[in-house]
């Protein structure tokens, strides 16, 4: 088992590796130059051509991802010229491993950024997660047990509209009446746990996580109650009922048992696609998390904080199927990792 | 008290849009302790059908179930859900045909026969196991104490009917009906596992009802033989006489679509032709009527205009015949056994 650890872990990184290499050569392939948003509008070329030395553009592409990938490893000091490091010292930034990039726009680090963002946007897919499982798996299942009753027919009806209504409608929605013309509730603002406590921190994450959870939860209604209904109609099931268990143990523990197996899988990758932020959500309540940042970063065509998301986005989604493959040894016994 | 069991006018309907699917149409047998009953039929013949409706498995379903199920003069269709709940695996059980996908696949085999177990009996985990334990022993599982908590898929084929067979015999039921109990398994488990059925039967004085579509299982293990198409009884009646003189061209057919180890190699085998009805709107006239070779013999058209009714056969008391023939013991010595 250990074995196969090591090597999905490896195959992970290069995996990762290589997602930045894309990721670069996207980039450079656009023909937006960085150099000149920097520089502004009243800029020379010489100016220009300055401020691409100075930011690292004027290396080829392959030698610019050599840099970013040593500064994941050692750390990386910036700005990117030596010579510009040698000429005011005192301007030099030092970013530790795992250095995700520097952004000039900001004058912070990509770690920096990230490290103020991703805390609202982790918190925001956890409340999200909680929040779909929970009414998935419970609509799910009642929906599979009262199989082609009025109350299945309308929990199916409503996944219908919950998937068929755009997030960003929903969330202004929310905004428009809940918060601004019924005032049944504040207007959502994102506060830390240091700043205002617990209460204040979950209860600001209330609607943008029903907002961010609903799509999900309408699919994992259905996905729930298909699991159900083929587990109730298995061989073991047939048995369950003839050895005289009563019906609500051959429903939870053996129905269950094999039907919510694979929404582990399923829970597993969506979470971790939260992970690299929740853009819509994010952008239509202000919230700062990386989904924010990463719409503005775009805006700006500050490209090292986008190439520093993607890399985490993408590692939180090799790093979740990993421990979804793991996980799967413990939770099905016929699964043997090797 | 009368018999054992009694099975009156049993008929089992299902509604679909097509119309209704008369699985089992007004069957009726009897079964005594200690003696085995073969079912024998094609595939949707109705024979698995009708031992469900005696465990009660199409309660909570659609399907339509009539006449009298008399277990020692209980009438088990007029129990109650959980009356009849209570009755299953305890006083009827059920050997299932796929032991891989009849028992739980997350589950060890030890936890799903203990649970058989305890739901019947208001007994300790640890007393259960050893119940368990002493059941697999029975039924011949080497190292029993260690292979408890092993599961289903580190089983052999031919373990996981030993492991089935001692999940239904755990609560000493009076019948237990197995269900095609060696069709998945190799020729020589097969013999094993009848062997050990016929062993624990002698042991414990079950009344078995066997279902199978293979002739060889039923001269191995039957006392009767109720041979059903269409959902109904064809011949019924001692195995011995019926093997070597049935009077339905059915039963002619059965027998000579088996393969016979000392007959000429060069010799076919005369498979029946044609495939069974459907049980949707089955039109008048004896349903085996398109696909007997017979029917030239009955005069008239008889065959495709009346059904035949259950009458008293030849050969002893209680054997049953449906069919027009008049002389069909001469018809089969001269025509199909010769």
């Amino acid at each position: 088992m250990w074995a196969y650890i090591v090597r999905r872990c490896v195959m992970g990184l290069i995996l990762v590796m290589a997602v930045t290499l894309i990721t670069f050569v996207l980039f450079f392939a656009s023909p937006i130059d960085p150099a000149r948003f920097a520089c502004g509008k009243n800029c020379s070329e010489e100016q220009r051509d300055q401020a691409r030395k100075a930011l690292g553009y004027d290396k080829p592409v392959y030698e610019q991802w050599t840099l970013f990938m040593g500064g994941l490893v050692k750390g990386r000091d910036f700005p990117a010229d030596p010579e510009l490091r040698k000429a005011a010292p005192e301007l030099v930034t030092h970013c530790p491993a795992p250095c995700l990039g520097y952004s000039h726009l900001n004058a912070k680090s990509v770690n920096d950024l990230v490290k103020e963002a991703a805390p609202v946007t982790v918190s925001l897919a956890i409340v999200a997660l909680v929040m779909w499982l929970v009414g998935g798996i419970l609509f799910g299942i009642l929906a599979a047990i009262t199989k082609g009753s009025f109350l299945d027919r309308g929990i199916v009806g409503l996944t219908l509209i919950a998937y068929a209504f755009p997030t960003f409608f929903i969330a202004v929605f929310f905004l428009k009446y809940l918060a601004v013309k019924w005032q049944i509730i504040d207007y959502p603002a994102y506060t830390t746990i240091s700043e205002g406590g617990v209460w204040a921190w979950f209860t600001n994450l209330l609607v943008p996580g029903f907002t961010l959870a609903l799509v999900f939860m309408a699919s994992y209604v259905r996905m729930t109650r298909a699991f159900v209904l083929e587990s109730m109609s298995e061989d073991y099931i047939r048995t369950a009922k003839a050895k005289g268990l009563p019906q609500r143990k051959v429903l939870f523990k053996h129905g269950l048992r094999a039907a919510l197996t694979p929404l582990v899988t399923m829970a597993g990758l969506d979470f971790a696609t939260l992970l690299g932020g929740a853009i819509i959500t994010e952008s239509v309540f202000t919230y700062p998390g990386l989904g924010l940042l990463t719409v503005q970063a775009n805006a700006a065509s500050d490209l090292p904080t986008i190439i520093g998301v993607v890399v985490l986005a993408a590692a939180a989604v090799v790093i979740a199927n990993i421990v979804v493959d793991i996980s799967y040894a413990f939770i099905d016994p016929r699964v043997r990792l090797g | 008290m009368d018999k054992f069991l009694v099975v009156d006018d049993l008929k089992v309907h299902f509604p679909t849009v097509d119309g209704v699917v008369k699985a089992t149409d007004g069957l009726s047998f009897e079964l005594e302790r200690g003696k085995t009953l073969g079912i024998v039929g094609e595939s949707g013949s109705g024979k698995s059908v009708s031992s469900s409706a005696i465990l009660g498995l199409h309660r909570g379903t659609n399907a339509q179930v009539s006449g009298r199920i008399l277990l020692e003069d209980v009438d088990l269709l007029t129990l109650t859900n959980e009356e009849m709940r209570q009755r299953r695996g305890r006083d009827v059980s059920m050997i299932f045909q796929d032991p891989l996908s009849a028992l739980h696949p997350y589950y060890t085999v030890g936890n799903q026969i203990a649970e058989a177990y305890l739901v019947h009996h208001n007994v300790s985990k640890k007393a259960a196991r050893k119940r368990v334990v002493e059941m697999l022993d029975l039924v011949g599982i080497p190292q029993p104490d260690r292979r408890v908590d092993d599961y289903p898929h580190q089983f052999s084929g031919g373990m996981r009917q030993r492991a089935m067979i001692a999940m239904a015999l755990i609560n000493d039921p009076t019948l237990v009906i197995a269900d095609e109990p060696t069709t998945a398994l190799d020729v020589t488990v097969q013999a094993q596992i009848l062997d050990l059925l016929q062993t624990l039967q002698r042991e414990f004085n079950t009344a078995v009802i066997i279902i199978t579509h293979d002739l060889g299982v039923v001269a191995e293990m039957a006392d009767d033989v109720l041979v059903m198409y269409a959902g109904r009884a064809v011949e019924y009646g001692a195995a011995k006489e019926i093997l070597t003189h049935p009077e339905m061209p059915y039963t002619w057919g059965l027998l000579s679509s088996v393969p016979d180890l000392m007959a000429d190699p060069t010799e076919k085998l005369v498979p029946i032709p044609g495939a069974p009805p459907s049980l949707v709107n089955l039109p008048p006239g004896c349903p085996f009527s398109p696909r007997c070779r017979h029917k030239d013999k009955v005069p008239g058209d008889l065959c495709t205009t009346a059904l035949p009714e259950l009458t008293p056969g030849t050969r002893g008391e209680g054997h049953l015949k449906r069919c027009h023939l008049a002389n069909p013991d001469e018809i089969y010595h001269e025509e199909v056994a010769s």
